[in-house]
């Protein structure tokens, strides 16, 4: 199953008005992982994953998806693979129901439309939103937006799934719904957010990234319990651990 | 000023319909060998902000009224000719369904005069000339408020045109043309400034958006120009001159008088009689509200009705029996509704 | 509230509207939009000096409000506000055309009165029956039918965005008038106000523009956009649009209110 790897080579990439949002970003991600991206605000999180599916090619170094090197040629092919969530609902459920959302990406892969009808309907099941498909996105509620933006990725079918701040505007119970639905995917996972507790009840892996760089890269569990690093980079504790931890200390007396 | 149904002929509504269509099956063609992709959506999000800015009421300087913009001929400047004339075209579809601007037939003849004079003529032959290279701002000021007054008195003598031609109106041509172009003169002027620090705006915190698309498309503007002039003339121009030659004392004629229906003679030039009857109306109006006036006026000719007007009593009991029976299918329709 | 929020709001509720359930909301876009300009032109191809004749059309909008479980309070609201250009258009026929009909011995009326009034109900059917229409049909049930009816997919696509974002952008520059109002007396916006304004919402829809167009992009946009085919005319709108047409040939060429009068009457 190698083409389900994501490979980082020596990234850098600068934006026209030459800010610097990554300087030479290496890692391996490969089949079935699921990982985290954390950093504060401005560390490049979002530059990095616009660089998955060539919303962003990079200014110097080499980006593999499976056995393909991202570049103008592959990037149509590397976008049927890498299925990209965006963190702005409604930048991406840009159709005007639900059902012809979710069915814009199916039809541009040229399937027949009884294909991409029951494509639609398995996806919008998936994320249980199939009772929603005639609805216009702007009468759904941010918690109902970010499912069907994630039904309409994965009605593509894509092996690797990337998102962008999955839990952004979610009220506490859509963001448990969105967690529940996220252990269920199978597919390569990476998923960039500051929602640490979202990043330790999905990820076993985490990267994190603070000003264009790789500070650390290891198992979930350990980097997120370990305060110092999380500060250093302008982060905290997950908050589920931090009351733990203030339980721990006796901060509550019953 | 949109056109609307209610003084639109069915013959004056399909044609302008058909020229306005037409226009946009042309421009949606010519956008399908378009370098940028990207179009696509923008074109749909400035669509949706100039609904937006529409939307917003501004203070006219010095008048304490309010007004808002058009918009077109900002998108024309933003997106070329052709996809600004879509776009103008979208934004006014959705002000006619859901604002009731206008009116479904009216829906022709209100994208030629607000779409097309300004994406077509205006744009073209008085903007780009004067703003040039678009990069000073004074001449972007001037080239946008030219731009958007010859545009506008352009729609608003269209309007006129076709308000006359569908004759269900009394307003007489010059009149009409007399009072319309120096309103919107005043309009024309406001939204021409409200254009250009709109677009002045733009030019310093995105630098090169505008140069690099006006000048990719401006090769094929000067042939869509020409296109369009050409259905105008054949629209707008063929019509009027038909009616000068059959009618020599110029456009001062009536659409009464072309359809042979009686009139009474006029005396003096239009306008005075115009402003007379505005007076005489003044003081008479009181009378005019009650319809049942004695019959003796001076004015009255005998043996009207035409037939085909049923002003006859029983016609009179009959429409208001159907609007009861109307009435009722409503109530009985609700009624079982609610039961339902 | 501003202007502007009522505007919003308008927008809002008829949008919403639109997507109710009735006989009429599940009839095919294509044969409403087809019925209504079948409507219209019949109503407005009658001579000047037309009223009662009008009269029997008013059954269409009735219909389709009642049936299609339109609140009546929007419908007559909307209908107040008649359009300022067609009242100070309309309103010089009773000025300028001093003709009078006899209506019986002794009762005469004033032809630009009649005139006056014959636009004045024009405007009531044409208006009623165009916002009717997208009160029963969701908007893009109207896009998908010009879409099969022949308008180039570029245009509709156009339509499909405009009214998608049309609820963003209004939302956006809905909290910035708020907020300028807020922190200003109630003079009103000024010009140079407005155009700042302007502009912030314009680089703001600039850049969401690229969002989408990578959203776009990443769903394997190649340049068209693709519809699904979705509209299927049943029986329910052939019967619709038969009757109704009929209808209309009805009213249009026999003058029902003359004859029914003239029975009664005898």
């Amino acid at each position: 199953m190698s083409h389900h790897i994501v490979e980082f080579k020596d990234v850098c990439f600068s934006y026209p008005d030459g800010t610097e949002a990554l300087r030479g970003v290496s890692f391996r991600i490969t089949h079935g992982e699921a990982v985290g991206i954390i950093g504060a605000n401005g560390a490049g999180k979002s530059t990095l994953l616009f660089h998955m599916n060539g919303c962003l090619m990079p200014s110097s170094g080499t980006v593999l998806i499976g056995e393909f090197e991202l570049n103008k040629k592959t990037r149509a092919d590397i976008r049927k693979r890498v299925g990209l969530v965006f963190q702005n609902p409604d930048d991406q459920l840009f159709m005007p129901t639900v059902y012809e959302d979710v069915a814009f990406g199916p039809l541009n892969l040229g399937l027949s439309e009884d294909v991409v009808r029951a494509r639609v309907e398995e996806a919008l099941a998936t994320v249980g939103c199939y009772r929603l498909k005639d609805r216009p996105p702007h009468h759904l509620s941010m918690g109902q937006r970010r499912a069907v933006s994630i039904a309409a990725v994965i009605a593509m079918q894509p092996d690797i799934l990337v998102m962008d701040e999955p839990s952004a505007d979610l009220d506490p119970r859509s963001r448990r719904q969105l967690i529940s639905l996220l252990k269920g995917f199978t597919h390569t996972k990476i998923i960039a957010s500051h929602d640490l507790d979202l990043i330790m009840d999905t990820c076993t892996r985490c990267i994190v990234l603070s000003d264009g760089r790789i500070t650390a890269d290891g198992s979930a569990e350990e980097i997120l319990m370990d305060e110092g690093l999380l500060v250093e980079n302008g982060l905290e504790l997950p908050l589920s651990l931090k009351y733990r931890c203030m339980q721990q200390e006796g901060a509550f007396h019953d | 000023m949109h056109m609307s149904d209610a003084l639109l002929s069915p013959a004056v509504g399909g044609s302008f319909w058909a020229g306005s269509f037409g226009l946009i099956t042309y421009c949606a063609n010519r956008l399908k060998d378009r370098v940028d992709d990207r179009i696509v959506p923008l074109m749909g999000v400035l669509g949706a902000f100039v609904f937006s800015a529409q939307m917003i009421n501004f203070t006219i300087p010095g008048t304490g009224s309010s007004g808002h913009i058009s918009g077109a001929m900002l998108l024309a400047i933003l997106l070329g000719p052709y996809a600004g004339f879509i776009v103008i075209s979208s934004v006014l579809i959705i002000q006619c369904l859901f604002f009731g601007d206008g009116g479904l037939l009216a829906l022709g003849c209100n994208i030629w005069n607000l779409g097309l004079y300004p994406c077509f003529v205006a744009y073209p032959l008085v903007y780009r000339p004067i703003a040039g290279t678009g990069a000073s701002s004074r001449r972007i000021m001037i080239a946008s408020v030219l731009g958007v007054v010859v545009g506008l008195e352009l729609g608003a003598f269209s309007v006129v045109v076709q308000t006359v031609l569908s004759g269900r109106s009394e307003l007489p041509f010059k009149a009409f043309v007399a009072a319309m172009l120096p309103i919107h003169l005043a309009i024309g002027l406001v939204e021409g400034l409200v254009t250009a620090g709109i677009i002045n705006y733009v030019r310093k915190a995105m630098p090169g958006f505008l140069e690099g698309r006006s000048l990719s498309d401006m090769r094929g503007t000067m042939k869509g120009v020409v296109i369009a002039f050409a259905v105008m003339a054949l629209l707008t121009g063929g019509v009027l001159s038909w009616f000068a030659s059959t009618h020599p004392d110029g456009l001062e004629w009536s659409v009464e008088r072309v359809y042979g229906e009686r009139e009474l003679p006029v005396d003096g030039g239009v306008i005075t009689r115009w402003f007379r009857d505005i007076q005489e109306a003044l003081t008479i109006l009181p009378d005019y509200d009650i319809p049942a006036d004695s019959g003796g006026q001076a004015d009255t000719v005998e043996g009207y009705p035409s037939p085909d007007v049923g002003t006859s009593l029983s016609g009179v009991v009959g429409a208001l029996m159907v609007g009861i029976v109307i009435l009722f299918i409503g109530m009985g329709i609700r009624h079982r509704r609610l039961k339902g | 509230m501003t202007s502007f929020d009522k505007a919003y709001f308008n927008l809002g509720y008829i949008d919403t509207l639109s997507y109710g359930d009735s006989f009429v909301h599940r009839l095919d876009p294509r044969v409403k939009l087809i019925v209504t300009i079948v409507f219209i032109v019949s109503v407005v191809s009658f001579p000047k000096y037309e009223i009662l004749r009008l009269i029997p059309f008013f059954l269409f909008p009735v219909f389709m409000m009642t049936a299609g479980n339109i609140p009546s309070g929007f419908v007559l609201k909307r209908m107040l506000f008649v359009s300022p250009f067609v009242i100070m258009t309309g309103i010089f026929n009773p000025i300028l055309d001093s003709k009078t009909f006899h209506l019986v011995s002794g009762l005469t009326i004033s032809a630009g009165w009649v005139s006056f009034f014959s636009i004045m109900l024009r405007f009531l059917l044409t208006v009623s029956s165009a916002l009717l229409l997208i009160a029963t049909t969701s908007f893009y049930g109207v896009c998908h039918a010009l879409n099969s009816l022949g308008l180039p997919r570029a245009f509709v696509i156009q339509m499909v965005f405009l009214y998608r974002y049309t609820f963003v952008l209004a939302g956006e520059a809905m909290r910035m008038v708020r907020g300028v109002t807020i922190r200003s007396s109630n003079r009103g916006m000024g010009m140079g106000t407005f155009v700042n304004l302007l502009g912030v919402l314009f680089l703001r829809t600039m850049k969401r523009s690229e969002a989408i167009y990578q959203a776009m992009c990443s769903r394997g946009f190649d340049g068209e956009v693709r519809l699904l085919r979705s509209l299927r005319i049943r029986l329910n709108d052939l019967a619709f649009a038969i009757i109704s047409i009929t209808l209309f040939i009805i009213f249009r060429w026999f003058d029902i209110p003359g004859y029914i009068g003239g029975l009664v009457i005898r």
